[in-house]
């Protein structure tokens, strides 16, 4: 990648509506987190630098859009960034939080703040791309420290970062798993996007859709298999929308 | 005297989520000195609703990456009390263990990455590499430890995939055990012996300021409390859990989209400094001899302490997880079966202490296993009250000194109480109507 200014790639983190789970994973990343220093510049960091800069050449952008100052925000980091990235579940689709949207959005608000309802506007929780144009998407929630640093990696070498379109079963069956559905425990792992080695299934948990829905799902077929498993329209729904109510397209 | 200050950070840096100063005196009076709350709220409580018992804690463990745990904990302990379920002696110490790697993690984030730059006079930890590259390297090596309990015992270190109500869906073998506890021996103990020195030479630079408050935590009596125990107040002793609201009494104020908490007065501190101030004497003894050398001494008043209670705390979670693993193998690990079919259903109340302080998750559930009402209290919001009072006194007793010494006090203050902001907003109680 072309470098920004006289040296290092100028690289920001911006955090929106979200649980801070993904910055965290980032200063998790430890050791990694030194060698990466050593070929790029962190200019803005809130959660752990006091600096901040005009100019990006990597924005990572964390959280949901869920707030008009969010709106006017998102503008004005992708207007001084280069190369915009979501992160994360919240960022990439919305994630846990656009539950909300299948709820009427006054209700939700007066059950909340009762007569100050109106003192903090909030609108319908949006991914990032639904406002500006998006470069690349690192999913998951949390996104995993492996893919984040692989799209880092081949940003920082002015490569275009691949990242897997087909379901966690794939992942799933190569580390030969025993299925969860023929276990009787409901899985998203047949409509899920790979990329995280089938983690949950392979720590006995189920896929709970976290990374969003591979391209092009077949909607209606998933359903079909998970009811063959005795799971019923409204609850396959339901368990769909878990983190991806943006994405997920059959009215139960 | 200075006459008129006006104070505006807007979105204090180096916490987590999105919070501003505001302080304001005008002609000699002080008009206002609070930390302001704009971070946006999610609604997890309509989230919630309608959920099946399984899901709770994975939808609450969303509420905050850096607490993930502790909302898990609290989640599955709210709903087994709910709906009946049964854990094993082995869950409860897995549990346990957990609890001290994520404290130890939260923690050092915390006191070595966030508030260490303030005592060095660097602006962020990237900037101490150069002139304290040990101490970093050190802090990344403790936290690295720290997250591989997390992996072992909860698949994952934000927001773990094992813990599930009843027990785990996987339990950790007895090498991976092994190989946890000789980390913890040979690499963290040291470490956490080094950190105890290095804050040692740095205790000067924290700021002299006291203001006597009440402190709440949870207390038991075999042990410094973390998974469980009573409700414990510096002022009126022990109650019983299901007492919570009226030792939080959470009210609206207009500067906060996070609720406020008093108890038996005007505000209360939660955290490490009040679990210290609570329970100091059932700390293990390696920790009992740091606090001895950074000074720490209960009762403690000075807020910005309690990053030097996170030090002392890391240490006795160090010394626990290796007991509790020794204990572990000892035993021998045995499978479990978590999946345990609801014997009951209606309310459920569980409590942990969290990085942060004291944390409640209250839920009720239907004949089906789904969730009609939730209420949660986070330790965030039962600290903001507290911060605001700490300004109140603080302002008038630095007024005279240069406006950036007292900006730089007010963050640091702030950033001693290592406020969860994500989490004071983003769960906000609520009854539903069915």
């Amino acid at each position: 990648m072309k470098k920004g200014g006289k040296d290092k790639i100028k690289v920001a983190f911006f955090d929106f509506t979200g649980c801070e789970g993904c910055q965290l994973n980032k200063l998790n990343l430890e050791n990694d987190l030194l060698d990466i220093l050593e070929h790029v510049e962190i200019v803005e960091f809130r959660e752990a630098m006091d600096d901040k800069a005009d100019e990006y050449d990597i924005a990572f952008v964390e959280g949901s859009i869920t707030t008009p100052e969010c709106v006017t925000r998102i503008h004005d980091i992708r207007r001084r960034s280069k190369v915009l990235v979501a992160l994360g579940a919240c960022a990439t689709n919305g994630g846990i939080n656009a539950l909300k949207n299948i709820h009427d959005i006054d209700e939700v608000r007066e059950r909340v703040y009762g007569k100050d309802k109106y003192l903090f506007p909030t609108i319908p929780v949006m991914p990032v791309h639904a406002i500006v144009k998006v470069d690349y998407k690192i999913y998951g929630c949390p996104m995993t420290q492996e893919e984040f640093v692989k799209v880092f990696k081949a940003l920082v070498m002015g490569k275009k970062p691949q990242v897997p379109n087909y379901a966690v079963c794939v992942e799933c069956k190569l580390r030969e798993n025993e299925c969860l559905l023929e276990r009787g425990i409901f899985c998203l792992g047949p409509v899920t996007r790979a990329g995280c080695n089938a983690r949950c299934p392979s720590f006995g948990q189920s896929c709970i859709g976290c990374r969003g829905l591979v391209d092009d799902v077949n909607q209606n077929a998933s359903i079909e298999i998970l009811k063959r498993y005795g799971y019923s329209l409204e609850e396959a729904v339901k368990r769909m929308n878990l983190f991806n109510t943006t994405e997920v397209k059959v009215e139960p | 005297m200075r006459q008129n200050l006006d104070i505006n950070v807007h979105h204090v840096t180096r916490v987590e989520g999105h919070g501003n100063i505001v302080v304001n005196v005008k002609e000699g009076k002080l008009e206002r000195a609070y930390l302001e709350i704009v971070e946006a709220p999610r609604y997890f409580e309509a989230i919630l609703k309608g959920r099946n018992y399984k899901e709770a804690a994975i939808i609450t463990s969303r509420i905050c990456g850096i607490c993930s745990l502790g909302h898990q904990m609290t989640s599955l302990k709210a709903t087994e009390a709910a709906l009946g379920l049964d854990v094993s002696e082995q869950t409860v110490l897995l549990r346990k263990l957990l609890i001290d790697g994520a404290t130890i993690q939260s923690h050092v984030l915390h006191s070595l990455f966030l508030v260490t730059p303030d005592f060095v006079g660097k602006p962020s930890v990237f900037a101490m590499i150069g002139d304290y590259r040990e101490a970093v390297l050190r802090a990344l090596r403790m936290k690295n430890i720290a997250n591989l309990v997390s992996e072992v015992v909860g698949g994952r270190a934000v927001h773990p995939v094992t813990p599930i109500p009843g027990g785990f869906t996987r339990i950790p073998e007895a090498g991976e055990l092994k190989f946890l506890k000789e980390k913890l021996v040979n690499e963290m103990l040291p470490d956490c012996d080094a950190t105890v020195e290095l804050m040692h030479q740095l205790l000067d630079t924290i700021p002299n300021f006291e203001r006597e408050t009440e402190y709440i935590s949870l207390q038991c009596d075999d042990e410094y409390a973390f998974y469980d125990g009573d409700i414990c107040s510096s002022d009126t002793g022990r109650v019983p859990v299901d007492r919570y609201e009226k030792m939080t009494n959470e009210f609206v104020v207009p500067h906060s989209t996070s609720k406020h908490a008093k108890a038996n007065r005007e505000s209360f501190m939660v955290g490490a400094l009040a679990r210290f101030n609570n329970n100091s004497s059932q700390l293990l003894e390696r920790a009992q001899r740091a606090a001895e050398k950074l000074r720490l001494k209960a009762p403690c008043y000075n807020p910005y302490m309690n990053s030097i209670a996170q030090i002392v705390e890391v240490v006795h979670c160090t010394e626990e997880a290796i007991k509790i693993i020794d204990t572990l193998l000892a035993r021998g690990l045995k499978d479990e079966k978590p999946d345990q079919e609801p014997k009951k259903y209606g309310r459920g109340i569980g409590s942990t202490e969290v990085p942060r302080g004291i944390l409640y998750h209250d839920y009720t559930y239907d004949r089906k296993g789904l969730i009609v009402k939730a209420n949660c209290v986070i330790p965030t919001g039962q600290n903001l009250g507290n911060i605001d009072y700490d300004m109140k006194k603080l302002v008038p007793e630095i007024i005279d000194e240069p406006k950036e010494s007292i900006v730089k006090k007010l963050e640091m203050l702030v950033r001693a109480y290592d406020p969860c902001i994500s989490c004071s907003v983003h769960m906000l109680d609520v009854d539903f109507v069915e």
